[in-house]
């Protein structure tokens, strides 16, 4: 017999958390966080550095601090949880309402649970593509950012003495510090773009303090060592990020730890049949956060990727009212799902363009929008001194000069749904970007 | 008069703060988008301070180390002799958030605090 529960969340991280919280609180208590680790928490429980929740909690705290105030929510709250458990399955029912999820435990059972609505809250994972391109041996030392912060901050180990790092990533740059204060030497942090793709403050007080040298546009293109790494040739790219002959310079080190981005976790979603996209390799989601298929709303990292918890939490809080919204409305029979051709009808489209790579979200349904709705977008490379400016189609709504933006950092802008529907319902709404108007 | 050009660290924002310094020392901040921002520009300027997190070893808990902090920001140059009578401490489980594992440190005046809960081990 399968185990019926009203909203299930998939993954306990920052936001399941959050999503499980607001769910609660929206007055939807038959929830189930369903969290793969033995504890719940998620990265959170690594990052040990301090910085989150200056926006959420107006104080600064570290990593497993921010994770607590959210977990003795959950546990004041009563909202239920299964720890060492996996989704190894999740489809729909043959009627389309009802999302069957499938989890194995860890003594091997199986428990098959039919859900009105599903959080995809699962993160996401480094990218290790960074290695996969780079010719030579392959001996131990090499490992991503954040296997070595597990090991070192949970673990109490150290994964070795002389590190090089390849990419400027978060976790990249918290790590050259934290080995650094742990008494490794970092020799420099290889980025191959030409600018970093962490955050400013991270390569100041990460990179700066310590004297450790970024270089943009270099890579690693040899790794030297049989058992293990013994050192790394790096060499200067040029502009279509081609090793530039004549550049390389060899650095010996016992460590490559590689930091080349992150990638949302969406096998899952992927198996559900969820529309993705493939300029996040996230849900396409609506104001409501909502997915492709009514009922599935996705929030955090595995939506798209985050700078900061305090912005996957305000999200994953959204992506749980939401849901409790939509438990409400089919106990209720409100909701009766559109046909594809009626659902259509009257949705806004958000477009990027002029250097804005994509916006969470990417469709807009002016009769669920609130009065006031949080877009947020990456742009695709460093701008200085110029306005993002957003339209109506083609009447101008917003116009807001930014000093700089670049790749590593996310954007954001508030729509107010007046400003939108000002001259009806437009197809699609523009971000762009455009020199400064004086 | 004096211009310096920081990038705050208090928060991931990373403003971009200018500082204009005139001749008798009084500063003025700009570029800041929080009251922090201000208050980060003089006091690195003057005296540079950073909260400093790190781990120290736990025995009988469900983890082998905790996760730690200074409650409050430490001068710079003191950030290799916090971490320094760090690497002497162990602690037993249970250990709680917000528990001081070290006090004064450094000579800073400054607790160190775990930031996690480590359970004992069963």
């Amino acid at each position: 017999m399968n185990k019926h529960v009203s909203i299930l969340i998939i993954g306990g991280g920052p936001a399941g958390l959050a999503a499980g919280v607001a769910a609660h609180k929206a007055g939807v208590h038959d929830i189930l966080i369903v969290e793969r680790d033995i504890r719940l928490g998620g990265i959170l429980n690594q990052c040990i550095h301090n910085g989150f929740g200056l926006h959420t909690f107006k104080e600064e705290l570290t990593g497993p601090e921010y994770a607590d105030r959210y977990i003795k929510q959950v546990e004041e709250l009563k909202v239920p949880y299964r720890l060492a458990t996996i989704v190894t399955d999740l489809k729909l029912s043959d009627d389309g309402h009802t999302k069957i999820v499938t989890t194995m435990d860890e003594e091997g059972g199986l428990t098959v649970y039919e859900a009105d609505a599903v959080v995809l809250a699962m993160g996401c994972r480094e990218r290790a593509r960074g290695a996969l391109n780079i010719p030579g041996e392959r001996p131990a030392g090499i490992y991503t950012a954040g296997t070595a912060q597990y090991f070192v901050n949970l673990e109490g180990r150290m994964p070795g003495r002389e590190v090089v790092i390849l990419g400027s990533g978060d976790i990249g740059l918290i790590m050259a510090r934290r080995m650094t204060l742990e008494g490794a030497s970092v020799k420099l942090v290889a980025e191959l773009q030409p600018y970093s793709g962490g955050l400013k403050r991270n390569i100041v007080q990460c990179l700066d303090d310590y004297g450790i040298p970024l270089m943009l546009s270099h890579t690693v293109v040899k790794i030297h060592g049989e058992k293990r790494l013994t050192g790394v040739t790096i060499a200067e790219v040029d502009d279509h990020l081609s090793p530039i002959p004549g550049t390389e310079q060899y650095y010996d080190c016992d460590t490559l730890l590689l930091s080349c981005g992150l990638l949302p976790e969406n096998e899952l979603s992927g198996q559900l049949g969820v529309t993705l996209s493939p300029v996040t390799s996230g849900a396409v989601v609506n104001e409501s956060l909502e997915t492709s298929i009514p009922g599935v709303f996705s929030c955090g990292n595995v939506l798209h990727v985050h700078d900061l918890v305090d912005y996957v939490s305000e999200e994953a809080s959204a992506a749980g009212n939401h849901a409790a919204e939509y438990i409400k409305e089919i106990s209720e029979g409100v909701n009766v799902p559109d046909s594809d051709d009626k659902a259509a009808e009257g949705r806004v489209i958000v477009v990027t363009d002029g250097g804005v790579r994509y916006s969470v979200p990417s469709i807009l349904r002016p009769d669920h929008m609130a009065d006031l709705t949080t877009i947020r977008f990456r742009v695709g490379a460093v701008f200085k001194d110029v306005d993002v400016v957003t339209y109506a189609d083609d009447r101008e709504v917003m116009r807001i000069h930014k000093r700089v933006m670049a790749p590593g950092e996310m954007e954001q802008t508030v729509l107010r749904k007046t400003d939108l529907l000002k001259e009806g319902t437009p197809s699609t709404y523009r971000i762009t970007i455009e020199n400064k108007q004086s | 008069m004096e211009h310096k050009e920081l990038i705050c660290i208090n928060c991931p924002m990373g403003c971009m703060l200018s500082v204009d310094i005139d001749d008798n020392g009084e500063m003025k901040v700009s570029g800041n988008n929080c009251p922090r921002g201000d208050v980060y520009a003089r006091k690195e300027l003057t005296n540079p301070t950073r909260i400093v997190t790190s781990i120290v070893n736990v025995t009988e808990g469900e983890l082998p180390v905790v996760s730690v902090k200074t409650k409050e920001d430490i001068p710079k140059d003191k950030i290799d002799e916090v971490i320094a009578a760090l690497k002497g401490v162990t602690v037993e489980a249970p250990v709680l958030i917000g528990e001081v594992v070290l006090d004064d440190v450094a000579g800073t005046g400054v607790d160190v605090i775990a930031t996690k809960n480590v359970n004992r081990k069963h």
